[in-house]
């Protein structure tokens, strides 16, 4: 037999490596300039009176984002608390009471259709079942369509992360006589409580940033959210989109790069928290 | 009629996994006290038999039992024990250890709590009790509020036989108890099972026929989903009736 040449071998294996932490580079890269570029252009102008002060309409002194930034908590906050309870419960019954039932199939199919749906399309739909009827943008709607947003992947996420915890370790709950509930969420849930967060992070995470629905329902404003379920309500993706396409004047495209940077800031200190928090646990 | 004490006795037994069968007519009567083991190569419906007594098979659909089950002459099959009763009455260890994601105190409490209404001094004392009495106590006395998945895998499952005789049972079956855990703690809990037949009626799973012959006083041997010959220990060991089970002790199958 022929011996194929180790020269050439190694030298496969040496163009395989390099590739491998091209890629690793170049992405990890875009992600530090995507960081430098923002603050370049926004960490100037970030100071105490734009973070406590709420926006004006142009030409009023002391500008500010802080009815965006509040808003912005308020919304998704809003969305969250209306997502979890629905996503996790769907998540439970998917995996711990109907595996293989055609309802069952249904429920998958649907949640995998509505993750696949642009936002874009969840805004129009809120904006023509509720802001219409209602007669009023509001941050409630925005609420329920980021909640639409959120429910299929926390679903999806909990069933995954539910199917993971062995049989073996429901047997040894039931085998104590303890009940159908109980042991779902106090042996199953707990053994992959991690998990379900991390879900839920993520369904966060993206609904953070989700412009396209809050145009058609929580729509802008320059007052401070006062009337959460009738007026529309100020939030930070809205703001961005205003300043830095709708206006012409440099001084907001300026307060658009700081309410940017502060966004992206804050996704980043909340991810490291939550990651950091989790990680440690997980080694108890 | 037999005046024999029988506390659980299976009467024509068969189980099914959807259409297929794989325990055929299955009568095995366990006496009050006792250690039976039930013996037999891979698939031969070994745990198969055994998970019907706790009905923990109600868990999948698609699996179901015909025949009789009676715990102190109550069909279990039919239903005339509730479930969540059933099982606080007959308890369960699995092969692999299974400890919750909560402290080791917590594992015995819990459910505990969730059976009997109890004062919070009674709940450590039972704790303490169940410890003692599964071997474990000397080794996590220091450690009882800390995560019992950090124990190593013969602790867990000495934690797993605390937590079941924690709740007063009065049988506990053993699936293949010992057969993930190494042989200086698989002595140590056979230790343990001899103290418990004391108190309890124990019907144990097992590859190992020397632990079997160490353990047991009545041995089923099972092949193929029907029950070959049950009858005391030393008998089935040193003179069986059935050239099968003969063969199977001596090794020449298996």
């Amino acid at each position: 037999m022929k011996r194929r040449g180790l020269i050439l071998r190694k030298v496969q294996q040496k163009i395989f490596d390099a590739a491998c932490l091209a890629a690793v580079t170049l992405s990890v890269a875009l992600m530090f300039w995507i960081i430098a570029t923002l603050f370049r252009h926004g960490f100037a102008v970030i100071n105490w009176e734009l973070l406590t002060e709420p926006s004006k309409p142009y030409g009023i002194p002391h500008q500010g984002i802080a009815n965006a930034l509040l808003g912005t908590v308020l919304i998704t906050s809003v969305a969250t608390l209306l997502a979890v309870p629905l996503g996790l419960a769907g998540g439970i019954y998917l995996a711990e009471y109907d595996r293989h039932s055609t309802l069952a199939d249904l429920v998958r199919l649907s949640a995998n259709v509505l993750m696949g749906i642009p936002s874009i399309v969840i805004g129009l739909f809120v904006y023509a079942v509720w802001v219409v009827p209602t007669g009023h943008f509001s941050g409630w709607a925005g609420s329920i369509a980021l909640a639409i947003i959120m429910v299929p992947i926390i679903l999806r996420t909990t069933e995954d992360m539910l199917l993971l915890v062995p049989d073996t370790m429901r047997e040894s709950a039931l085998a104590l006589g303890i009940s159908r509930w109980r042991t779902t969420l106090s042996v199953v849930c707990r053994s992959c409580r991690s998990g379900l967060v991390t879900g839920v992070l993520l369904a966060f995470a993206r609904i953070c940033g989700e412009t396209a629905p809050l145009l058609f329902t929580a729509l802008w404003s320059h007052s401070w959210p006062s009337a959460f379920f009738s007026t529309p309500v100020a939030n930070m993706p809205v703001l961005i989109t205003e300043y830095m396409t709708a206006s012409p004047f440099e001084e907001q495209q300026k307060i658009g790069w700081a309410a940017a940077t502060v966004m992206l800031a804050i996704i980043l200190i909340l991810n490291i928290t939550l990651r950091t928090v989790f990680h440690r646990k997980r080694a108890l | 009629m037999t005046m024999e004490n029988f506390k659980l006795e299976v009467r024509n037994l068969n189980f099914f996994y959807g259409r297929h069968q794989t325990l055929f007519d299955n009568c095995l009567s366990i006496r009050d006290k006792s250690v039976t083991a039930i013996i037999g190569p891979s698939g031969c419906g070994k745990s198969t038999h055994l998970r019907t007594y706790n009905r923990i098979y109600d868990l999948y659909k698609g699996q179901h039992a015909t025949g009789e089950i009676l715990l102190d002459g109550l069909n279990i099959l039919s239903g005339a024990v509730d479930p969540l009763e059933l099982r606080r009455r007959i308890g369960m260890i699995f092969q692999k250890p299974t400890p919750f994601p909560m402290s080791v105190y917590d594992n015995i409490a819990w459910p505990l709590r969730l059976h009997f209404r109890l004062a919070k001094s009674e709940i450590s004392d039972r704790v303490q009790d169940a410890l003692v009495r599964a071997a474990l106590w000397d080794e996590v006395k220091e450690k009882l509020h800390a995560s019992a998945q950090a124990l190593s895998g013969g602790q867990q499952q000495r934690l797993c036989i605390a937590r079941a005789i924690a709740v007063e049972p009065e049988i506990l079956l053993m699936d293949e108890p010992t057969s993930a855990i190494d042989p200086v703690v698989t002595l140590k809990i056979e230790d343990a099972v001899r103290e418990l037949k004391k108190h309890f009626t124990i019907v144990i799973v097992t590859h190992n026929m020397q632990q079997a012959a160490r353990l047991s006083d009545y041995t089923a041997f099972f092949y193929q989903g029907r029950i070959v010959e049950y009858d005391r220990t030393e008998i089935i060991f040193t003179n069986p009736n059935q050239k099968q089970t003969e063969d199977y002790i001596t090794g020449r199958f298996g």
